[in-house]
C-alpha cells in the first residue's frame, strides 16, 4: 500500500479525502490512496518508485513523461493518477526484464539514441506504442509520430535510427 | 507542479454527472481529455471546486459517419480516433486534414474535439474547423437537450456558451448536399505549438459551382474567426483564378491579428492568404485531375 507523498505540499492533512486505485502497471497491480490531484507521473516516481518516468517540462510539451496507458501513449504529467483506476501502465521499467534488453532498448544502445538520456524513456515507449500501430514504419512516419517528445540534445537523427533498427529487429529481419 | 485541492467524482451516468455539475453550482468542470484542463490546474490558472470525470459515462465514444455523410463525434471520441477514421477521410477532408495538426501525436490519444471546442482557445484548430463546415454542440442539462450553432457556442477567449450544469455531449457535423470538398492548412513553428495561422476551408459543389462554403480563421484573432465574406464570395463561382484571388483578400482582411513572437500582424494575414489560395488550387487541380 502506497500512501500520500512528501512532494505533495501540506501533505495530506487529517480529513482531506484520498482514493483508493488499483492500477496494473508493467503487468503487476499496485494499489494506492491517492488524492485526486496527484498526477500520474508522481505516483509512478514517488508513489511506487519508478523514477524510469522522468518528468521534464510539466507543462505537456516535451513527452519525457509518456507512459503507456492501455497500450495507447500518455503524457503521465497530464494525467490524473485517479483516471488510471483500472488501467494498465506500462513505464521504462516494463519494456524488458532486468537483466534483458528490449530492441528499442538495443536499438537506442546500438545507434548512440541518447545523449544526456533524460527524453529516451519517453521516447522508447512512444516508440514502442508507434511500433505496435506500424511495424515497418518509413523514417518520415517514425519523426511524425515522435513529434510529441522533444529531446534537447537534438538527437533525433540517431533516434530515428534506433527506432527503424529495433523495427527491423522486432520485424525479424535484424 | 501540483493542481490545488479539488474533489474528484468519476460518474457512470450522464444524468449523474449533470447532477454533480448542478450540485457544484458553477465550481465544477467537465474532465474529459484533461490536456488543456490538467495544464491549466497545474499552473493554477483555473482552481475548480470539483472535477466531474465523465471518462465512465457510456456511448460517448462514438464517432459515427452516417450514410448520407452526417457526422456525429462523441465528448469522448479523441482526436486519434478522428484521425485514423477511414470513414471520416472520405466524408469530410476538412476535418480528416484537421486531425493530424491538432496538438501532437501523444496528446491527441487523450484529448477530444468536444473538449477542444469547450475548451474555446482563440488558436485552437478544432473550432476553425467546425466554423467552416457548420457544425454544432450538442448539450444536456437538467432541463434536457439543446443544439447550438458553433458560431453562437463560442462566446469569447476560453468561454462557452453553456450553462455551468451543462454537458456538451457531442458535436454534430450535418450532411453536405453538395460534393465535398475542402482542406485545413496550419503553420506552427514545432509540432504542439499554438497555430500561428490556421485556415479551414469547406465547400460543397453541385457541377463545377460552388453551393455551399465555410472559411474559418484560427490563431488570428480573440476568437475563431467565421470569414463569411470570403465564403460568400465563392457561392456559385466556379473556382477561376479570380474566384480564389478574391476569396483569398477577403479572408485575409478578415483576419485579425497581432504582433507577437510568432509573427507580425501582417505575416500572418500573408499565410492566411496563401492558406486560402492553395487549399482552393488544390480543390481544381485535384477535380481536374478525377474529371
Amino acid at each position: 500500500m502506497t500512501s500520500l507523498f512528501e512532494e505533495i505540499p501540506q501533505a495530506a492533512a487529517e480529513g482531506v479525502p484520498v482514493r483508493r486505485v488499483t492500477i496494473s502497471v508493467n503487468g503487476q497491480p499496485r494499489t494506492a490512496d491517492v488524492e485526486p490531484r496527484l498526477l500520474l507521473a508522481h505516483l509512478l516516481r514517488q508513489g511506487f518508485k519508478l523514477t524510469g518516468t522522468h518528468t521534464g517540462c510539466d507543462t505537456t510539451n516535451c513527452g519525457a513523461c509518456t507512459v503507456l496507458v492501455d497500450d495507447l501513449p500518455v503524457k503521465s504529467c497530464t494525467m490524473l493518477a485517479v483516471q488510471a483506476d483500472g488501467h494498465e501502465v506500462t513505464t521504462v521499467e516494463g519494456l524488458a526484464g532486468p537483466s534483458s534488453l528490449h530492441p528499442l532498448q538495443e536499438g537506442f544502445k546500438d545507434e548512440h539514441g541518447l545523449q544526456c538520456g533524460f527524453c529516451t524513456p519517453g521516447m522508447m515507449l512512444a516508440a514502442k506504442a508507434l511500433l505496435a500501430e506500424n511495424p515497418d514504419p518509413t523514417e518520415d512516419e517514425v519523426r511524425f509520430g515522435l513529434s510529441g517528445n522533444l529531446c534537447r540534445c537534438t538527437g533525433y537523427q540517431n533516434i530515428v535510427k534506433a527506432v527503424l533498427a529495433a523495427a527491423a529487429t522486432m520485424r525479424g529481419e535484424a | 507542479m501540483y493542481p490545488s485541492r479539488f474533489a474528484y467524482e468519476a460518474p457512470s451516468s450522464l444524468d449523474e454527472a449533470i447532477g454533480l455539475l448542478h450540485q457544484g453550482a458553477g465550481e465544477a468542470k467537465v474532465l474529459a481529455g484533461g490536456q488543456s484542463l490538467v495544464p491549466l490546474i497545474k499552473l493554477r490558472f483555473a482552481s475548480p471546486e470539483l472535477l466531474v470525470d465523465i471518462n465512465r459515462l457510456p456511448g460517448l465514444d462514438t464517432l459515427d459517419v452516417a450514410a448520407d455523410g452526417s457526422i456525429r463525434v462523441g465528448a469522448l471520441v479523441r482526436h486519434r480516433d478522428l484521425e485514423r477514421s477511414t470513414d471520416l477521410a472520405r466524408v469530410q477532408p476538412v476535418m480528416a486534414a484537421a486531425a493530424p495538426l491538432i496538438a501532437d501525436p501523444i496528446v491527441r490519444t487523450r484529448g477530444t474535439l468536444v473538449g477542444s471546442l469547450c475548451h474555446a482557445d482563440p488558436q485552437g484548430d478544432w473550432a476553425a474547423a467546425v466554423t467552416a463546415v457548420g457544425g454544432h454542440v450538442v448539450a444536456q442539462g437538467p432541463g434536457g437537450r439543446r443544439t447550438i450553432p458553433i458560431a453562437d457556442f463560442v462566446t469569447g477567449p476560453f468561454q462557452n456558451v453553456l450553462a455551468y450544469d451543462e454537458v456538451a455531449v457531442e458535436a454534430v457535423i450535418p450532411a453536405p448536399t453538395g460534393q465535398v470538398a475542402g482542406g485545413f492548412l496550419k503553420l506552427e513553428r514545432r509540432v504542439g505549438d499554438f497555430a500561428t495561422a490556421g485556415t479551414a476551408v469547406a465547400l460543397e459543389l453541385t457541377g463545377d459551382r460552388v453551393s455551399r462554403a465555410g472559411i474559418a480563421l484560427t490563431g488570428v484573432g480573440s476568437r475563431t474567426i467565421d470569414a463569411r465574406a470570403a465564403a460568400d464570395s465563392l457561392i456559385g463561382q466556379v473556382l477561376s483564378a479570380q474566384a480564389i484571388a478574391q476569396a483569398a483578400d477577403l479572408a485575409a482582411e478578415a483576419a485579425q491579428p497581432n504582433s507577437d513572437h510568432r509573427g507580425s500582424a501582417a505575416y500572418k494575414r500573408h499565410v492566411i492568404h496563401t492558406f486560402v489560395t492553395r487549399i482552393l488550387t488544390r480543390i481544381t487541380t485535384t477535380s481536374e485531375r478525377a474529371a
